[in-house]
């Protein structure tokens, strides 16, 4: 029985990992902000595990209640033993150039309050000797573009962050899992029009987070194709890269 | 709530698909999509009382209950139907005459109406939107939650028997005979055959394994998918006949223990099975005929359908009890039911099935909305007279394709 932690669980991609992790049992401790959403996840997830589910709704934007807010969770599971940083974001990118304020607020939320939390469950986790953190970054983190490059810079900081902490605890039995979603049918992405088979739906992005826990892997794109898409992404000359309308 | 789309569109729910004609679409208009309604709400273990979100797929219910000891009251031929899709088509399942149809399990739901009104329905309270909205198509509003009574299983086995019979009277004996032991019962018909042939087949009963009776669990089978649609379908006369004799005379276990899956889904691990039936895709046909009349009437269908070598795979029949859930369109009603499937010829299709209607309306039975994408709107009427006596109760923002077709609008 695993105690899990999940951190913006009222998204989809957490909500259908939490489903898989509690058929394999598990308890869990929920934050979110959306009270009621919230309660109705616990709820269910407390059917599927057989388990009790603890929550709290919280604006993850204030930094500040981070500390308090995971001695919560510690103490509503007795030890955690996997965190899930799932919260985030989908800024509109033309209001964000327009505005200084909404591209800070929308780089606060998706890197900074996630390297917040990371930082203190690093630290818990190495003080116990073990942990597992999974965090939800992005493809849109590997490389700048046009369309979205306000919320791929957090993603991308995020990113280069789990990389110097996976790091820094490797070989204190600390597992540090980078997960790079591409396109998923999730409510963030609801006024996208969905077609085509780069488009996933949640599960499939659960079956894989659960997987690369089971495995040990470190970074994990997916679906897997996206490894290979970012992968030219990631090679094509920054000369010829400015001038695509990607 | 969240915001319906701009009039003058119209709505209707959507679960999961699995229904084979127009019900479940709106040409036109928009569909709410119901699956995102996937959460269970509770559930005592000790009752077996489940109370679940109306888009939550049977599949995983079984995955919640059945190593709880608890099994669905009624289930259809296939898990992968939302509980929503289960009361607007009032399913039914291999136990129909000793359970009757799913709504008649329904112990409560919520009916979310166009101008905000949460009903809550149950057999009691607000009783007339209960038996409007169980077989009412998705047209009396939105259902956002179930609660249902689960019955009792001591293991996930079935204690399965299998006989062949070679023709329909030979059927009609059997079946009396294993009414009486089995809460399970269904037969596959041989449609290809003809003459004294008429009517032959396998029959299939089952039950719950009893408490002890039971083997290690059974490795996951993995699923195979139809990987695309071929241009011409694989089901046509020639492969019909063949597999059908082939199917008849295959030897098999007369009885034996066998995994729950394989039993009430069959097709459910063959991933997108429709597939097969080619581009033009296949049509669905389920009648249900009068005890009275049912060997007469049953011996034309079969005859009809032999007569225009238009051969159907999987033919099912089984006897409908008398116990009905009250459900003002409901198709389940006391007699026996022959369900079909055709490959799409076109016309000749057409002209086969309007003959079967022929014979159903002739009959006084009736033919399953959840199967139909052709029946005329005289038929309709005729099968389900107390459609005016339902439609006071459509949501005025609410429409289907279905509706609209047999309604003539």
């Amino acid at each position: 029985m695993r105690n899990i932690l999940i951190i913006g669980a009222t998204s989809a991609i957490a909500e259908a990992t939490a489903r898989r992790f509690a058929a394999g049992g598990a308890r869990f401790h929920l934050v979110g902000r959306h009270a009621e959403r919230l309660a109705a996840i616990a709820r269910d997830l407390e059917i599927r595990s057989g388990q009790a589910v603890t929550q709290e709704s919280l604006d993850l934007d204030r930094l500040d209640a981070h500390p308090a807010l995971l001695e919560r969770a510690e103490q509503a599971l007795g030890g955690i033993d996997v965190a899930l940083i799932a919260h985030g974001t989908l800024p509109d990118q033309n209001a964000c150039q327009q505005s200084v304020e909404q591209t800070l607020a929308a780089i606060h939320t998706n890197a900074l309050s996630v390297i917040s939390l990371a930082t203190l469950l690093a630290n818990a986790f190495e003080r116990r000797g073990r942990g597992t953190l999974i965090v939800i970054g992005s493809v849109a983190g590997d490389r700048g573009r046009q369309s979205n490059y306000v919320y791929g810079a957090a993603k991308g900081m995020v990113s280069l962050f789990l990389q110097g902490l996976r790091n820094r605890l490797s070989g204190k039995g600390i597992q540090v899992i980078t997960i790079k979603p591409g396109f998923v049918d999730t409510p963030m992405t609801a006024a996208f029009e969905k077609k085509g088979l780069l488009w996933a739906q949640p599960d499939r992005i659960a079956q894989g987070i659960v997987a690369a826990v089971e495995r040990g892997r470190d970074e994990v794109y997916l679906p897997w194709f996206w490894r290979w898409i970012m992968l030219i992404i990631l090679h094509i000359p920054e000369r010829l890269f400015k001038r695509l309308n990607l | 709530m969240p915001a319906l789309p701009a009039e003058p569109l119209s709505c209707l729910p959507f679960g999961n698909g699995r229904s084979y004609g127009d019900v479940c679409l709106n040409g036109g208009g928009a569909l709410l999509l119901a699956r995102g309604l996937d959460r269970f709400i509770a559930f005592d273990p000790a009752a077996g009382l489940l109370r679940a979100e109306a888009g939550v797929l049977l599949s995983e219910i079984l995955a919640l209950i059945v190593s709880r000891g608890w099994f669905p009251p009624v289930t259809p031929g296939t898990q992968f139907v939302t509980l929503g899709g289960a009361i607007a088509n009032d399913v039914h399942g291999k136990n129909h005459h000793l359970a009757g149809s799913f709504g008649g399990h329904v112990r409560a739901f919520e009916l979310l109406r166009s101008d905000g009104e949460r009903l809550t329905c149950t057999p009691e309270h607000n009783a007339d939107w209960f038996r409007a909205t169980v077989g009412g198509l998705g047209l009396t509003g939105l259902i956002t939650w179930v609660e249902i009574q689960l019955q009792r299983i001591a293991n996930p086995w079935i204690v399965a028997e299998n006989r062949r019979f070679a023709s329909l009277d030979e059927f009609l004996a059997l079946n009396a005979e294993y009414e009486a032991r089995y809460p399970y019962t269904v037969s596959w018909i041989d449609c290809a055959a003809r003459g004294r042939a008429l009517g032959r087949g396998i029959y299939m009963a089952g039950m719950h394994a009893p408490p002890g009776l039971m083997k290690p669990p059974p490795s996951e089978r993995r699923a195979l998918t139809v990987p695309f649609a071929p241009p011409v379908s694989l089901v046509n006369n020639l492969s019909v006949c063949w597999f059908n004799r082939l199917y008849y005379h295959l030897p098999r276990p007369a009885r034996g223990l066998t995994p729950y899956q394989p039993f009430f889904y069959p097709l459910d691990n063959l991933r997108e099975w429709n597939r097969l039936y080619g581009r033009r895709g296949f049509f669905q046909y389920q009648c249900v005929i009068p005890p009275a009349e049912a060997r007469a009437a049953l011996r034309e269908v079969l005859a009809r359908i032999a007569a225009s070598g238009q051969g159907s795979m999987l033919a099912v029949l089984k006897r409908f009890g008398d116990q009905t859930s009250g459900g003002l369109l409901s198709f389940p009603r006391p007699g026996f039911t022959l369900a079909l499937d055709f490959p799409n010829l076109g016309a000749r299709t057409f002209a086969l099935l309007e003959s079967l209607d022929e014979v159903t309306r002739q009959a006084g039975g009736a033919v399953y909305p959840a199967k139909d994408a052709r029946m005329s709107g005289d038929s309709f009427r005729r099968y389900f007279p107390r459609w005016a006596e339902f439609s006071r109760f459509i949501d005025p923002r609410f429409s289907s394709s279905f509706w609209r077709r047999v309604m003539g609008e």
